[in-house]
């Protein structure tokens, strides 16, 4: 049974990051019809958006201390930074601790920003072309923007950690009654977890509870007639591309101290929410978040040892497996709505 | 001539001149001198062009004439090598009998995945191949390390079997692949002047494998079966109407292209007698997904040319470093030179993946029919004054 939860828990932050890149990937379909191959480099550079506001905030200046020397015996040089200056030390060091969740003020913004900057350069002229053409397109993108950050930020990983009060982990299993040493789980993990919870809760309350949100699905379900009705729809689904891109950087901002980013982070994930946003069913908004949470948790479980003992390597696989499986008896994919994109 | 029309023949001619003749034409600067570093005819780099050619031509008959988008070509590739391999540790290092099981391999691997994959189309389609190909890297490089050697790869030892051959050379070296004992590696190398020309018995296999591979391309285009396949691309809802079934077709695209992705890896394998699950990444799928687009799919001639300009870049171009390009600049005054310097350096270099994705991107954009189309637009601009009887010359991409 503990292991049980263990999994289930296990599986939860790798989905959440499924969940929310596949939320993103779906919106950008259902509302523009694209499929978007670049949506992976958006995760990614909300992850390095994590790492340049840390190195921003550690920015610094050389300061000689009198009272420490180096082995020569001259006094030491010390890097402070500017933060010190401005704040004190204590709260400097604070906020360079926090550097993690502020981030996510300074990502939306500009992940807002390269959203609406892609699609009105690029992806605008895409909607008549056909679905390949807009993969490769946005296939070449994603190496265009994959390149860049390698420029800037070489091609290891840089380790961005999280806040010292969320480092380390805690026992679970005792919440639960379970013996001690049973069921640890870190703390970042559980904050990633809840965090996309609300992410995707606020994606839905908007589309679902807003003016805005009821015109864009009207424009979902039927764009022409929206069109005819005088609202101007492609201007409302340019503001959830910019919202879409927001949400696969605000997943990445907050996955960088899971795994350290590097610039090849988001191609390893884009393969699986495609897999994921599949398997949810094109379109189907819950369905792409059931599916990422879904096929995390499942991951998690083939890992066991118990089932790698039966089926050696299922952990490798079993997400491209139940993705095929479902393609090919549920071709609409688990909620699939009827008629968008069969064939 | 050959069953080929009078234009379709002409570049075949063309084709096998510039392959017999690649030692020289892609050394076209004395040894040595400051530009010696983007010749290209050396054997390796030679054989990569031909090889990728090869893979190219096959992932166009698929891609260019039927519009099914695989991500997932390079598990064909992948097996045909572990294939080759296999042969050469079992059998002999003669090199014909491994790359007829990896051709062989090849086709019953794509045939197994393309009856499934091609149930469904569009996108479903190439998430389908993405699939697979994943899926068959990750227990290659896994579960499957006994037949395929896990992340070491799979390489020759000198105690395997070889029943036809001996296990080691009388030196006590593992023997080296060979046709019939001319060995693979062997160079003849002809000094002309300042120029040193190499011809390398691997590549002029290779070559002939993928004049051959381009003949077979040029038939399939021209005949009733690629005529099939173009309607698959331009409108299969109308071809199912009139009575076909389009499946049977898809499938038999599919399985050649896996074909010729398996002849490429037995090829691989021939010319340095090693296979890894790399080779079957989707990266790797990608590239020939990159190769045939940025040539022009569709055409018979674009994937060749995408293959060849994709390897130079990443074998020539990667290797212009910062030195260098302060030497070609040094004319110019010194903050101006490392102006210039600093503005181009992003772009070659390690950078060169920059490059190619913006040139793919532009090709996408502006030039869906790839070079060939913008060679073709170039050339349609010189010939604006002459009547328009040039037409039918134009190898024209398959709608």
């Amino acid at each position: 049974m503990d292991q049980f939860i263990l999994q289930i828990l296990n599986g939860l932050d790798k989905g959440s990051a499924y969940a929310l890149i596949a939320l993103g990937l779906t919106l950008i379909f259902g509302t523009l019809g694209v499929v978007n191959f670049a949506h992976g480099a958006l995760f990614m550079l909300g992850a390095f958006v994590a790492v340049t506001v840390s190195n921003l905030l550690t920015l610094s200046h050389k300061v000689i201390d009198e009272t420490r020397t180096d082995f020569l015996g001259n006094p030491l040089q010390v890097d402070v930074p500017y933060l010190y200056d401005l704040f004190g030390q204590a709260t400097g060091d604070t906020i360079i601790d926090w550097a993690v969740p502020i981030s996510i003020v300074v990502a939306i913004p500009i992940m807002v920003c390269i959203g609406f900057i892609m699609e009105r350069g690029l992806i605008k002229h895409f909607y008549k072309r056909p679905h390949a053409d807009q993969i490769l397109v946005t296939f070449g993108l994603a190496i265009v923007i994959q390149e860049i950050v390698k420029y800037f930020y070489g091609a290891n990983p840089i380790p961005t950690p999280a806040p010292e009060a969320f480092i380390g982990s805690f026992d679970f299993g005792v919440i639960l009654g379970f013996d001690p040493n049973q069921i640890i789980y870190p703390y970042w993990r559980l904050v990633y977890f809840f965090f996309s919870v609300i992410i995707i809760g606020a994606v839905f309350a908007f589309l679902q509870f807003t003016t805005f949100g009821m015109v864009v699905r009207a424009g979902m379900a039927d764009r022409e007639t929206v069109g005819i009705l005088g609202i101007d729809i492609d201007k409302r689904f340019t503001i959830m591309f910019g919202i879409a891109a927001a949400v696969a950087g605000l997943a990445g901002v907050m996955y960088a101290p899971i795994n350290s980013p590097n610039y090849h982070m988001g191609m390893d994930f884009l393969v699986l929410s495609f897999v994921v946003v599949v398997v949810g069913g094109m379109g189907s908004l819950p369905g792409a978040v059931a599916a990422g949470f879904l096929l995390g948790i499942l991951e998690s479980f083939a890992s066991m040892s118990q089932v790698i003992d039966i089926l050696p390597g299922i952990n490798q696989i079993i997400i491209y497996l139940v993705a095929i499986i479902i393609l090919l008896t549920r071709p609409r994919g688990l909620m699939g709505r009827k008629g968008v994109m069969e064939e | 001539m050959l069953g080929l029309e009078k234009k379709d023949f002409r570049l075949l001619l063309i084709v096998i001149g510039l392959t017999m003749f690649a030692p020289f034409i892609l050394n076209p600067f004395p040894e040595g001198a400051e530009m010696a570093q983007f010749n290209a005819g050396y054997p390796d780099l030679m054989q990569r062009f031909v090889i990728f050619g090869i893979f190219a031509i096959g992932f166009n008959i698929l891609f260019g004439l039927t519009g099914y988008l695989s991500f997932g070509h390079a598990a064909f590739l992948g097996a045909g090598s572990y294939g080759a391999v296999w042969m050469f540790k079992l059998l002999s290092m003669n090199v014909l009998p491994a790359i007829a099981i990896s051709v062989i391999i090849a086709g019953l691997f794509s045939l197994l995945i393309g009856f499934i994959s091609l149930r469904r189309s569009g996108i479903y389609f190439s998430i389908l191949t993405l699939a697979f190909a994943q899926m068959s890297f990750a227990l290659a490089y896994s579960v499957l390390t006994p037949i395929t050697g896990g992340e070491t790869g799979l390489q020759l030892a000198l105690d395997d079997p070889r029943i036809f051959g001996a296990s080691q050379t009388a030196t006590g070296n593992i023997p080296v692949p060979s046709l019939f004992g001319l060995e693979m590696r062997s160079s003849f190398e002809w000094e002309v002047g300042a120029w040193l020309f190499t011809f390398n018995a691997g590549y002029y296999l290779a070559a002939a494998f993928m004049i051959f591979a381009f003949y077979m391309s040029i038939r399939i285009f021209r005949s009733p079966f690629g005529m099939m396949l173009r309607a698959i691309k331009s409108n299969q809802t109308r071809m199912s109407y009139t009575g076909l079934n389009a499946r049977p077709y898809t499938l038999a695209a599919f399985v050649i292209s896996g074909m010729y992705a398996g002849l490429a890896g037995g090829l691989m394998a021939s010319m340095d007698p090693l296979a890894g699950a790399e080779r079957m990444q989707w990266t790797a799928s990608g590239e020939v997904v990159l190769m045939t687009i940025l040539g022009g799919a569709g055409t018979l001639i674009g994937p060749v040319l995408g293959a060849g300009m994709i390897k130079y870049f990443e074998n020539i171009f990667s290797k212009i470093n910062e030195t260098i390009l302060h030497s070609w600049f040094a004319f110019l005054p010194d903050g101006l030179e490392n102006f210039v310097v600093a503005m181009i350096y992003p772009f070659i270099g390690k950078g060169w993946h920059l490059t190619l994705g913006i040139v793919f991107m532009l090709v996408v954009i502006f030039l869906p029919g790839g070079l060939v189309q913008g060679g073709q637009k170039i050339a349609a601009l010189f010939r604006r004054n002459k009547p328009e009887d040039a037409k039918p010359n134009a190898t024209e991409p398959a709608e």
